[in-house]
């Protein structure tokens, strides 16, 4: 296997890893939160659960570029990569989503945890309690994009 | 355990925040014709238990219980709320030796708590068996019991524990790393120590006592407070106005318990930012600092309403509400 191959695979471990932690974090936070909310009001549990999911997408974005990736680099699909320039390229590809969508994972988390306090005070605030966590979701949505951008126009 | 450990109960904090009495509450209430009125006002909002219906003291009782079952079931750091019972706690110690020395029963005059609560604290007193107190009482415990049995000075054997209280406080709020407690133990420290001083000038005390009653703490400087305490009203009203408490020496000179009011309204204002902070101890403590002050502020309208004060004169004594 050539050290082109090894950069490439990296990236795509990068994605899955970085984000589906970001992810992991920012979820299980927010669970603790709807937890509590639902231990004292459970009609909120719908609400909640819904502000619980939203830090998970990141996870999912970083598992897309994976896919992408692996199927273009031989592993799952595609052809194998032989040069080290083409590698890194793939290994720098798959950055965006993976460190945009930890960090970006992490504060939606907070954010959602902020925000399930405001459904468990004023439930009938939960459209705009929604948009708050949502609006840190363009900041992974944008690295998304780049990666797949990148990834699908190598070579 | 860090902050974001608390994520949990600060949002079942947030829920029973809901159930929390509001200004508007209060103002209906001090607006209702008698007790039984009030009585059942709360009782609507879910005040008291099944036992206690219709009896005040029983449905107060209760509330303090479910506040600290509370507390209990999201697992706070046991010392946090050790701290925040010092004053009743040394109040108890007061109303014992009181009652012990005078051998004039008066079970109201105790705070009803789990330990040291009445027959435990006229037990360790009559025992004579200090060490069964908790290591910052023993020694106060110890003194103002026998100043009280040598010399019945009652104010003395005040002073004694109330410094006792304050240090304790001083030392233990020092050692929290939650920013809430560190300002709410030295915010009550500071208006103690302006209370101590207040009560000193109007009953002609030395500039001794005064250095033996004031606790130090970071909000006062207890030395001048002390010299201006000792000299006349007017400098105390100018050291209390020029040193941050303008408001404070406004309403001691409107009345004592204008005073006592801006003291639980001070410390209120304190804990209102957590209403907006989602991920650590301070929201908690709030809660249980704003069901004391609720609690507190049911109990003032039960009494003025029971003893047919005017309603303005029980708007005057009522607390602002943290819900």
């Amino acid at each position: 296997m050539s050290l082109g191959m090894v950069f490439a695979v990296l990236g795509a471990a990068l994605s899955t890893l970085f984000a589906g932690m970001g992810s992991a974090w920012g979820v299980g936070m927010a669970g603790q939160a709807a937890a509590g909310v639902v231990s004292e009001d459970p009609e909120q549990f719908a609400k909640v659960l819904l502000l619980q999911l939203l830090p998970g997408t990141q996870g999912i974005y970083g598992l897309l570029v994976t896919f992408i990736t692996l199927s273009r680099i031989g592993i799952l699909g595609g052809t194998a990569i032989t040069d080290t320039h083409t590698g890194l390229m793939y290994l720098f590809a798959c950055l965006p989503i993976a460190i945009v969508g930890l960090v970006s994972a992490y504060h939606q988390g907070r954010t959602s945890v902020a925000c399930i306090g405001l459904v468990a005070k004023k439930p009938d605030q939960f459209g705009k309690a929604m948009l708050f966590p949502a609006m840190v979701e363009t900041y992974a949505i944008l690295a998304l994009l780049i990666s797949i951008l990148t990834v699908t126009n190598i070579g | 355990m860090g902050d974001l450990d608390y994520v949990y109960a600060v949002a079942r904090i947030r829920v029973k925040e809901k159930s929390l009495l509001t200004d508007m509450d209060i103002s209906q209430m001090t607006a209702l014709p008698d007790a039984r009125a009030v009585l059942s006002y709360v009782e609507d909002r879910g005040w008291g238990d099944a036992e206690s219906s219709g009896d005040a003291d029983k449905v107060l009782a209760a509330e303090e219980k479910k506040t600290a079952d509370l507390m209990r079931e999201l697992k706070i750091d046991p010392s946090v709320f050790a701290l925040l019972s010092y004053p009743n706690l040394y109040h108890n110690l007061k109303a014992g030796i009181k009652e012990i020395c005078t051998s004039d029963p008066n079970a109201s005059a105790f705070y009803p708590m789990e330990r040291y609560g009445r027959e435990e604290m006229l037990r360790i007193l009559g025992e004579n068996d200090y060490k069964a107190l908790p290591a910052h009482m023993q020694k106060a415990a110890e003194e103002a019991h026998d100043v009280m049995l040598k010399t019945r000075d009652g104010q003395k054997c005040d002073v004694i524990i109330d410094r006792a209280c304050l240090d304790a406080m001083h030392e233990a709020g020092r050692k929290q790393k939650n920013a809430l407690l560190r300002d709410y133990v030295e915010s009550t420290i500071a208006v103690t120590d302006i209370k101590i001083a207040v009560r000193a000038l109007r009953t002609g005390k030395n500039i001794s006592f005064l250095k033996e009653a004031l606790a130090p703490c970071n909000e006062l400087d207890v030395r001048l407070l002390a010299i201006a305490a000792s000299e006349n009203e007017e400098a105390l009203m100018n050291y209390l106005e020029t040193h941050g408490f303008r408001e404070g020496a406004e309403a001691l000179k409107e009345s004592p318990s204008a005073f006592e009011r801006w003291c639980d309204n001070r410390l209120i204002a304190t804990i209102r930012p957590q209403k907006t902070n989602s991920v650590s101890m301070g929201p908690i403590i709030a809660y249980y600092l704003a069901r004391q002050n609720e609690i507190k502020t049911v109990r003032i309208i039960l009494t003025a309403k029971a003893n047919d004060f005017p309603e303005e004169t029980t708007r005057m004594r009522v607390r602002d509400m943290y819900g």
